[in-house]
């Protein structure tokens, strides 16, 4: 049950989306979101739908994957599109019923909304798939970096959450185990009413807070018999470099933005 | 005698259409009889785990079937909870699942979980924790102060108390000294005794489970691979060893005695037996 939730799980791979730089995949994804909600006519998305079609076939994720991650987030894509349906102003579908509330600008709004989220959803998700979690912060972090003269304390930002990101893998996994073992003692979390169903969270959220916390505690000490203190003077292992490729990504990206946006405000 | 608990073709699939997709058990079959005491013997990812939470119906097979008492548990999904009072499954490291203000009241879950009376709860706490040799004073005490050992107590005690069937531990002794280790086998085995019930060891110490079990499974690589009595299965004990699976120090002896020419019977675990071997082939010998 727990184990479904794919978010921000990487997909180890060495195809040209896993090999480049996380700075470029970072600025990729910004250029991309940029574009999607510049987008407005079937042409604009189109091409921004092209594109996504591209990262998806280079970094050979599998469609299923990207599907799932959508699981989580069905209600509002619903949500959004009756909403659009119904409360767009225009010309009528039809003169019966319900439909006399439905228009013609509502339903294409409506189409274009569920679109851009789930466009928005996969392709941030491909970042994600294809990126893992240490060269993502590493990544941001790097391009961060000029933050620090504002004394905005972007290493520490970023150690925080690679280990947040590391460690949600790990307390996922010791809900599941902490819950079957409760479930072995006949602990019921499916049935009930709402009020019985928060009670019986108790016996998981105690042993799973009381492990959060040692393992918190071991990681501190851990980190401190390796000397760390903070990020001043630290040198990576991985040292970030550009590279042709991703020289050429950023600018395809780049014409990409340019580019839908011009074609919007010709009225693509 | 017909068995408790029969498993029947199991396979379980882990993370299926994903990358990461794999079989964890395969194919495997196993049955337990009443008032048996087995063991399961296998490496880390042999499928151990996978195997036992699906005695309970913890995990519902990919394919294949679990009788208990004949009938299918997944017959009736809905009624998988009386399932698992039936077959309380004690997992590794249980301590970590410790999360009531005092012993009493966490050993005391699972019993009110099954719906009983007060007295019958009270009753079953206290056998429970004298089954684990936990004195009377600790009972009123929170499970966070007490040691590791007479944590992980308090969590077998949490299961001993549904009184189930059949009770399953998956590596009781995991992380505890030798002395520690040989008390929670000690209990287990008078629990066994005095009780009558199956008890199901998992373990990937070879000496633990010779020392204790009647009948011996062997896991490896997601399938069974041996089955028999503890005789039995040291008796191929050359098998075990080229696998990379631990034998008993005993039978260690005997295999090395055997490979240096002495014709030795190498299906022995205990020390009585290997002297008893060795006198044998001493008077042989004159």
């Amino acid at each position: 049950m727990l184990k479904d939730i794919t978010l921000g799980q990487y997909f180890p791979g060495h195809t040209l989306a896993h090999r480049l730089d996380p700075r470029t995949k970072l600025l990729a994804v910004v250029l991309y979101i940029v574009a999607l909600f510049c987008a407005k006519g079937v042409v604009t998305y189109a091409i921004v739908m092209a594109a996504l079609a591209t990262c998806i076939l280079v970094s050979r994720v599998k469609l299923r994957a990207l599907t799932r991650g959508l699981k989580a987030v069905y209600v509002i894509v619903i949500f959004t599109a009756v909403m659009n349906m119904f409360f767009t102003g225009g010309t009528p579908v039809a003169d019966v019923w319900l439909l006399r509330h439905i228009t013609f600008e509502g339903l294409r709004t409506a189409v274009f909304m569920v679109l851009r989220i789930i466009m928005l959803i996969m392709g941030t998700f491909l970042l994600t798939y294809t990126t893992s979690p240490i060269a993502l912060t590493d990544g941001l972090e790097n391009a961060l970096s000029p933050l620090k003269k504002l004394h905005v304390p972007v290493h520490e930002l970023a150690m925080m959450m690679s280990i947040a990101l590391r460690f949600i893998p790990t307390l996922i996994e010791e809900t599941d185990k902490i819950m079957s073992a409760q479930k072995a003692r006949g602990a019921d979390f499916e049935s009930g009413s709402i009020f019985k169903r928060a009670k019986a969270l108790v016996p998981i959220l105690v042993p799973l807070f009381i492990s959060a916390f040692r393992r918190a505690d071991e990681l501190a000490t851990a980190m401190e018999c390796r000397c760390y203190h903070g990020g001043d003077g630290r040198t990576a292992l991985h040292v970030l470099h550009y590279k042709a490729a991703d020289y050429l990504v950023m600018i395809g990206f780049v014409v990409l933005t340019v580019g839908v946006i011009v074609l919007a405000r010709m009225g693509f | 005698m017909e068995p408790i608990l029969r498993v029947e073709n199991l396979t379980h699939t882990y993370s299926a259409g994903t990358p990461f997709q794999r079989n964890a058990v395969e194919g495997m079959n196993l049955t337990v009889m009443p008032g048996e005491f087995l063991g399961i013997i296998g490496h880390t990812g042999s499928g151990k785990s996978t195997l036992i939470q699906h005695l309970n119906g913890l995990l519902r097979p990919t394919s294949g079937h679990i009788y208990l008492d004949g009938k299918d548990i997944w017959a009736q999904p809905k009624k998988i909870r009386d399932v698992r009072f039936q077959v309380g499954l004690v997992f590794q490291y249980p301590e970590y699942q410790l999360f009531e203000e005092t012993v009493y009241k966490d050993i005391a879950f699972g019993p009110g979980n099954m719906g009983l009376d007060k007295d019958e709860i009270d009753r079953r706490v206290r056998e429970g924790a004298a089954f684990v040799g936990l004195p009377e004073d600790v009972l009123h005490k929170s499970p966070f102060e007490l040691s590791g050992g007479q944590k992980r107590r308090v969590a077998i005690a949490g299961v001993i108390a549904m009184e189930p069937k059949v009770l399953v531990l998956d590596e009781p002794t995991a992380g505890l000294d030798p002395q520690g280790r040989e008390n929670i086998l000690a209990q287990i085995r008078a629990y066994h005794k005095s009780r009558g019930t199956s008890v199901v060891l998992v373990s990937h110490s070879m000496e633990e489970v010779a020392q204790n079990v009647d009948r011996i499974v062997v896991l490896r690589d997601a399938h069974n691979f041996m089955d028999g009595t503890p005789r039995q299965v040291f008796a191929r004990a050359e098998e075990l060893e080229r696998v990379g699976l631990d034998i008993p120090q005993v039978t260690k002896v005997a295999l090395a005695l055997k490979r240096r020419g002495l014709p030795i019977d190498t299906a022995v675990y205990t020390v009585p037996e290997l002297e008893r071997e060795l006198l044998r082939l001493k008077g042989g010998a004159v």
